[in-house]
């Protein structure tokens, strides 16, 4: 039922009355309106701008989201709106489609921001109205042909290391990119085919006259040269088809393929030519064989992506070419038969029988004109003349549809290789971000403590120095800290993109820095072979880093793919030390640390609460995919190390 | 002329019998009369004729029929002719005036909107009569008071009022009584309102043993017809039928 013939609902029943006293049986009762509420206007409000509509209009669709009673989440109830944060232009076209029961597609509007605004709001976009549905469809089409060419590239790029001998033969024929094997079997097979097209058109030369007898051609003067070039070129080519069967994922599907069938007829000719030198009826079909060695040309399309498109057009333009044909051969006849029976009369015609129009009116209407047949008689002349104009027209109109075609297939194919170009940059970026994220959740930790050292200390005027963090921030860092503590590891990360951040730390904490440094030289002299110590003392200035933070880090997130070269071969420690001079309580249990953190916690609610005590041993096993063997030690470092740490700090390790 | 372009296909090759308009999309036959029509304005003999303005399947009419536009009396008398409220009768006329927005209905549209409301059977005879009933001044449109006004009646009216214009319903020719064939006719569009596909399937009799059973309890002098005294009479009696009228008080 369409949405504005609800409101004719009524009527429809109103109209019932003419069924009442005919019926025989009883009635029903009629649904009692529970809620009969007047008709009201309700405010939707998308991201500030207001749109207002009766509650009725909203209720045709009940099973939208506006329609629905899933809107009252979104019921604001101090403003006493139903606010929604989406696209106001888009929610335009949607309640149109409450309003008139037709749903229209904008053209300026993104194709899968639209989708994603019809999937909120929860409408099919199978119900947008016909003026619209064409474009629609059209651009849907396009992005998805895109995507499809997005993940293609993806998938090949992927570096999959249990990808069987088999499977990476395969991608090597595919793509020769991936190998240099694959580029040098590229190129060696490209070399081959030029070569036998080569030797297929020099064979048919005439080579110089041997004395005494009539002009030979090449291939009969140098046989055997001929011989031994095709032989050599055939087992290449035969090799290279074996291996290509070997290696296809189906091989039924790829027997079945076009450049395989090519491929096949390429060589066969030389292996009938040996089964059947002998026989001499059948060498004559032999020659005709040869014909098929051209074929060997075709091959270059596995080389070329410009023939690759020509084809791929010319199989899409099927239909068009069809009609061309069709059009041609309708246009012939027509004219043939004209010219024939026009210059039935005239005497020494060339005009013999209409087939042999045929060919006048080809080369006529194609404008060739070679003039081996000419009309003589005026009416011959004037239906030549009317066949050359036809001839223009009918070839001149599917012309540009095939070459649009090819226009369109050939863009979208640079496109598509300048977005794989552009995506090596793209996921460079991507990377970046993403240290750039776990570095600032680092970061915060470091902030968290420093503040706890600054409220252990009593300076709490200074607190907001370290709430840089926002709380949607600080709520993430803490899951990942609870993340941390769950699996008993900890994240390691990039050192220079944090140092860059920790200089803007402020002096203040300089008096903790030098007892900071020195326990830390203290520690990372005791525990880990590190030369990095005398490092710290020539940067004094920054803060939270400790001396063994100066050398090179490498990122470890769990998902990174960087290569092995840049694993870290020391282990890191970054400590924080916080002076807990004026809070003897505080041991060096790792329990008691916990307590004493939990303690700080509560007051801190506001700040970050990364502040329990960890010192992990950094390279965790599960972090490295290159698989360094760690000493197993290593996970359950926060426990072992601390007992071993007997000084009067709280060591943090902030990594 | 007409800048109406319509994008046929290529491969409906109905133009080229001669039996379809590419232009208009229409069948050629109808507007012989507008071609005609045209033909003789450009004659310098012929004055301005007194041409029809209003015919079936032309396009021009087409377009004086959309240009029209009715506009109701105001809000308050209608309040005074009818029995709705203000707000009853603002919801009538938004509904209204969105499925026809020149402000009358003609009986094509009438038949097509009710025609929504059963989708299984065939329901544009029973819109017909429907259509008629509301035409109350039989110049072929519903305009909104027309349609109020019938709603009125059957929403909020007394029971005898319900009657009676179920009574002018059946009364195809308003001639004050019901024939037997009048009746047929309605049982027949009610039947076919309900499809094809029912259970049990419908038997070619069925309106008429209706019609018959009908006719026995409303027609006490067995005359043949049913005049309308007759009518409210057997149908006061009549305790399903009272009760079913009652369903109509709570329909808006």
């Amino acid at each position: 039922m369409a949405a504005g013939v609800a409101a004719w609902l009524p009527f429809a029943r109103a109209a019932a009355i003419g069924w009442m006293p005919v019926a025989n049986c009883p009635m029903p009762l009629a649904p009692a309106d529970k809620n009969k509420r007047q008709d009201e206007l309700i405010v939707l409000n998308v991201s500030g701008r207001r749109f207002q509509t009766w509650r009725t209009t909203l209720e045709r669709y009940p099973d939208t989201l506006l329609g629905s009673t899933e809107k009252e989440f979104f019921f604001n109830e101090d403003t006493k709106e139903y606010f929604f944060d989406r696209d106001p232009e888009v929610f335009r076209c949607v309640l149109n489609f409450y309003r008139t029961g037709k749903l229209h597609y904008p053209r300026y509007e993104c194709i899968s921001a639209y989708d994603d605004e019809l999937a909120f709001y929860g409408i099919l976009p199978e119900i947008i109205g016909d003026c619209c549905y064409e474009e629609y469809k059209d651009r849907k089409r396009e992005n998805a042909e895109r995507l499809m060419d997005d993940n293609d590239s993806e998938n090949n790029q992927e570096s999959m290391p249990s990808l069987s001998f088999r499977q990476t033969m395969w991608r090597a024929f595919e793509n020769p990119h991936t190998s240099t094997l694959a580029l040098v079997f590229y190129y060696v097979t490209g070399f081959f085919i030029a070569v036998s097209v080569i030797t297929n058109v020099v064979e048919t030369v005439p080579c110089g006259t041997v004395p005494g007898s009539k002009e030979l051609p090449c291939g009969e003067r140098y046989s055997v040269a001929f011989f031994c070039l095709d032989t050599a070129c055939v087992m290449i080519f035969t090799v290279e088809y074996l291996l290509r069967l070997f290696a296809a994922p189906s091989r039924y599907r790829f027997i079945r393929s076009v450049m395989s069938i090519i491929d096949v007829v390429a060589i066969m000719p030389y292996y009938i030519g040996l089964v059947m030198t002998n026989n001499e009826d059948v060498s004559g079909a032999f020659v005709t064989l040869r014909v098929f060695r051209v074929f060997r040309i075709f091959k270059f399309s596995r080389h070329s992506q410009g023939l690759r498109i020509l084809g791929y057009t010319l199989k899409s333009c099927a239909s068009e070419l069809g009609f061309l044909l069709f059009s041609l051969t309708m246009a012939i006849i027509i004219f043939a038969t004209v010219m024939f029976y026009a210059e039935k009369g005239s005497s020494a015609s060339k005009f013999t029988s209409i087939p042999a129009s045929f060919w006048y009116t080809i080369v006529t209407m194609t404008t060739l004109g070679y003039g081996d047949m000419v009309p003589k008689t005026i009416a011959g002349k004037i239906f030549g003349s009317i066949c050359s104009l036809s001839g223009v027209l009918v070839i001149a109109l599917p012309v540009p549809v095939i070459v649009s075609n090819f226009s369109r297939i050939y863009h979208q194919n640079q496109r598509a290789d300048k977005r794989r170009a552009q995506k090596k940059a793209r996921l460079a970026r991507i990377r970046v971000a993403k240290t750039g994220s776990s570095n600032a959740y680092l970061h915060s930790k470091r902030n968290g403590l420093l503040n706890e050292a600054l409220e252990l200390m009593g300076t709490p005027e200074e607190e907001h120095m370290g709430k840089t963090a926002s709380l949607i921030e600080s709520q993430h860092h803490h899951l990942l800290h609870c993340l941390e503590k769950t699996t008993g590891l900890s994240y390691l990360v990039d050192d220079p993109l944090l140092s860059v951040r920790t200089s803007t730390i402020k002096n203040h904490e300089f008096i903790d820095e030098q007892m900071f440094e020195q326990n830390c030289m203290e520690s990372s002299m005791q525990n880990y072979p590190s030369t990095r110590s005398p490092s710290l003392s020539s940067h004094p200035g920054l803060t939270t880093t400790c001396c063994s933070r100066r050398s090179k880090k490498t990122t470890h997130l769990p998902n990174s793919n960087l290569p092995a070269t840049r694993l870290r071969s020391m282990q890191e420690l970054s400590t924080i030390h916080i002076q807990g001079s004026e809070q003897p309580s505080l041991t060096t249990s790792r329990s008691s640390l916990n307590l004493k953190a939990d303690d700080g916690l509560r007051p801190n609610c506001k700040t970050s609460q990364i502040t329990t005590a960890i010192i992990s041993i950094p390279t965790p096993p599960a972090l490295t995919p290159e698989g360094e063997s760690r000493p197993p030690p290593a996970s359950p470092g926060p426990n072992t190390n601390i007992p071993s740490i007997a000084s009067n700090v709280v060591k943090v390790s902030a990594l | 002329m007409r800048g109406q372009s319509r994008k046929e296909s290529l491969s409906d090759s109905r133009d080229l019998d001669g039996s379809y308009d590419q232009l208009t999309g229409h069948p050629p036959g109808p507007t012989k009369k507008a071609l005609k029509q045209r033909f003789l304005k450009l004659l310098p003999c012929c004055g301005p004729q007194a041409l029809p303005s209003v015919s079936e399947n032309s396009v021009e009419d087409e377009f004086e029929l959309s240009t029209v536009c009715h506009r109701p009396e105001g809000l308050e008398q209608l309040q005074e002719q009818t029995k709705f409220t203000r707000k009853e009768l603002q919801v009538l006329y938004r509904g209204f005036k969105n499925e026809c927005p020149s402000g009358i209905v003609n009986e094509e549209n009438f038949k097509q909107i009710y025609s929504q409301f059963f989708p299984q059977g065939d329901s544009s005879t029973y819109a017909t009569f429907l259509f008629n009933a509301f035409d109350t001044n039989h110049d072929g449109s519903v305009s909104f008071e027309d349609f109020v006004a019938g709603l009125s009646v059957i929403l909020r009216g007394t029971i005898d009022d319900r009657l009676n214009w179920a009574f002018n319903l059946y009364d195809l020719n308003k001639d004050g009584c019901i024939t037997k064939e009048e009746m047929l006719d309605i049982m027949k569009s009610i039947y076919d309102m309900m499809g094809k596909y029912t259970y049990p399937a419908l038997r070619e009799e069925a309106p008429r043993e209706h019609v018959e059973s009908f006719f026995q309890k409303m027609d006490r002098n067995k005359d043949g017809v049913v005049t309308v005294e007759e009518f409210i009479e057997s149908c006061q009696k009549d305790e399903n039928i009272m009760r079913s009228m009652q369903l109509f008080d709570n329909v808006i």
